[in-house]
C-alpha cells in the first residue's frame, strides 16, 4: 500500500501540475505557422528577405537554418528575462539580444564551419532586420513561457523557411533551370528552344510567386477564407 | 522593484551592455587566431587555384610553399621593395585607396613543371561591395592561365555568379595585350556574340545576364591592377610576346 502510494503522486505530480510537452496546445505553436497562421503568406511578414535571397535554393536553406537557430535562442532568452525587461525599452532589449545572437553565431562559424560562414555572411544583416523575429518576440516570448517560447520561435521559423524554399524552388527550376546547383532541365530541351526565364531571377518575380501561393492557399484552407 | 521607474530602466540598460558587450567581446578575441587562419588558408587556396592546383583549406599551406618561388611587393615603378612581405604585410583593400606611388603591388611568381606563372591580386567594385580575385599570367605575361573571382555581396544568383567555375574559365587563354602591345585587359562584354568564349584573341568573355554592373566591375578591376605592373613587367622581359 505504502510503495504504491509513493508511486502514485509522482505520476499525478505530473499529470497535474505540468501539460505534457506536446501537448495539442503545443503541437499547435509548431504547426499553426507552417499554414493557418503562416508569417509570409497570412501574417505578410519577413517579406523582404523573402525578395532577396530566394533566387537559389542553396542560400534558402542557409537562410532558414540559421533564422531556426536565432529565433529558438533569442525567444528562449527574452522568455526567461520576460519578467525583468523594463517595459519602455523592451524592443531595444529585443534588438540587443537578436543581434548578438545573430553575431555569436557568425563569430563562431567563421572560426570553426568557415565555409557555411562565407555563404551565410550576406544574411546575417538580413536575420537582424527580419520582422518576424522581433514580431515573436514582442507577441509571444515576452508573455509565455521558455518552453512554448522555443515551440513558438521554431514553428514561426519553419513556416518562414518552407515558404522561402518554396519560391526559391520556382525561381531556381525556371530561372535558370538548376536546383540546388545542379542542372534538372536537360540540354535536349535548351536545343530545341526553350530558354530560361530571366525574369525568374529578379526580385518582382518573388513578390508575384508569393502571392501565387497566396492565391493557392486561400483557395485551398477554408479557414482562411474572409467573410463579409 | 517598480519595473517602471527610470533608475531601474537604467540600471537594466548599463548591466545588459556590459553583459552583451564582454561576451561578445570574449568570442571575439578568443575565436581571432582562428579566423585568420582560415582567411589566411584561403588566400593561398586561391592563389594556388588560379595555376590549376585544387586543393582543400587544410593541404594548402604546404602546397603555396612548394610552388610559390617567390613573393614580391613592387613599387610604382617596378622596382622590389624587399622590406614588405607580399603575403602578410599587404592588405589590397587598405592600398587600393592610396596613391599609386605609395602602394605596393603584390605580385606571387609560381613554377609548376618549370613554366613560370605571374599571379596577380585584384581588387575593385562591384555592384554593392567590393569585389576581388587572382588573375594568373602565362610565362608569355599576357595568356591568362587562370582567373579567381570572390566578392563580399554580390546578388546571390546574379553578381554573386562571378565565384562560378563557369565564369572564372571564360577567362583561361584570353589575351591581356592587344596586337600592337597595348594592356587591354578582359572586358566582361554583353555584345561580344561568343557565348561559348571560343575566340580566345578578342579581349573579351561573355557577360551574365543581369550582372551589367558587377561584370563592369570585374573588367575595370582587371585593367587598373594590370595596368600598375607594367612597369616590373617592361623592366624584366625585352619584348612582350604579342598574339601570333
Amino acid at each position: 500500500m505504502s510503495a504504491k502510494k509513493s508511486k502514485k503522486p509522482i505520476f499525478l505530480f505530473l499529470a497535474k501540475e505540468r501539460e505534457p510537452l506536446f501537448s495539442k496546445k503545443n503541437r499547435a505553436l509548431l504547426k499553426d505557422p507552417l499554414d493557418d497562421n503562416n508569417p509570409i503568406t497570412v501574417q505578410v511578414l519577413g517579406i523582404c528577405s523573402a525578395l532577396a535571397i530566394t533566387v537559389q535554393l542553396k542560400p534558402a536553406v542557409v537562410m532558414t537554418l540559421s533564422v531556426i537557430a536565432v529565433m529558438a535562442a533569442s525567444n528562449v532568452i527574452v522568455s526567461l528575462l520576460r519578467n525583468l525587461i523594463p517595459n519602455r525599452i523592451r524592443i531595444i532589449v529585443q534588438l540587443v539580444v537578436v543581434a548578438s545572437m545573430v553575431i555569436l553565431v557568425d563569430q563562431v562559424l567563421r572560426a570553426y564551419a568557415y565555409d557555411v560562414s562565407k555563404q551565410l555572411s550576406i544574411f546575417v544583416g538580413l536575420i537582424i532586420t527580419n520582422c518576424i523575429v522581433m514580431g515573436r518576440l514582442e507577441a509571444f516570448a515576452l508573455g509565455n513561457g521558455v518552453w512554448r517560447s522555443f515551440l513558438d520561435g521554431v514553428g514561426n521559423a519553419l513556416g518562414y523557411g518552407m515558404m522561402l524554399i518554396l519560391v526559391a524552388f520556382f525561381r531556381e527550376l525556371f530561372g535558370s533551370g538548376k536546383l540546388y546547383g545542379y542542372q534538372v532541365i536537360p540540354e535536349a530541351l535548351y536545343e530545341m528552344g526553350y530558354v530560361n526565364n530571366g525574369f525568374m531571377l529578379l526580385s518582382p518575380m518573388a513578390l508575384i510567386t508569393v502571392g501565387l501561393i497566396i492565391w493557392f492557399q486561400r483557395a485551398r484552407n477554408r479557414k482562411l477564407i474572409e467573410k463579409n | 522593484m517598480n519595473r517602471d521607474s527610470n533608475g531601474y530602466t537604467f540600471g537594466f540598460a548599463a548591466a545588459m551592455v556590459i553583459v552583451v558587450a564582454s561576451v561578445l567581446a570574449f568570442t571575439a578575441s578568443s575565436l581571432k587566431d582562428l579566423q585568420q587562419d582560415n582567411v589566411r588558408k584561403e588566400k593561398m587556396q586561391n592563389i594556388l587555384a588560379t595555376i590549376g592546383i585544387e586543393t582543400d583549406r587544410d593541404g594548402a599551406e604546404k602546397l603555396f610553399n612548394q610552388y610559390i618561388t617567390a613573393q614580391l611587393a613592387l613599387r610604382n615603378d617596378g622596382s622590389v621593395d624587399a622590406e614588405v612581405s607580399a603575403f602578410s604585410d599587404i592588405n589590397l583593400a587598405i592600398e587600393i585607396k592610396k596613391n599609386p606611388t605609395d602602394q605596393r603591388f603584390p605580385l606571387y611568381i609560381a613554377n609548376v613543371s618549370d613554366n613560370d606563372f605571374y599571379i596577380i591580386p585584384l581588387r575593385g567594385s562591384g555592384l554593392w561591395d567590393a569585389i576581388w580575385g587572382y588573375v594568373a599570367l602565362d610565362s608569355d605575361k599576357n595568356t591568362i592561365k587562370g582567373a579567381v573571382f570572390d566578392h563580399k555581396a554580390e546578388t546571390a544568383g546574379l553578381g554573386a555568379e562571378i565565384t562560378q567555375d563557369w565564369f572564372m574559365n571564360r577567362f583561361v587563354g584570353e589575351k591581356v595585350f592587344d596586337n600592337t602591345g597595348n594592356l587591354v585587359g578582359i572586358a566582361v562584354s554583353k555584345t561580344n556574340n561568343d557565348p561559348k568564349d571560343l575566340d580566345k584573341n578578342d579581349h573579351e568573355v561573355d557577360a551574365i545576364s543581369g550582372a551589367t554592373i558587377t561584370g563592369d566591375g570585374v573588367s575595370d578591376m582587371i585593367l587598373e591592377r594590370l595596368s600598375h605592373y607594367l612597369p616590373y613587367f617592361n623592366k624584366t622581359t625585352q619584348t612582350i610576346a604579342f598574339n601570333e
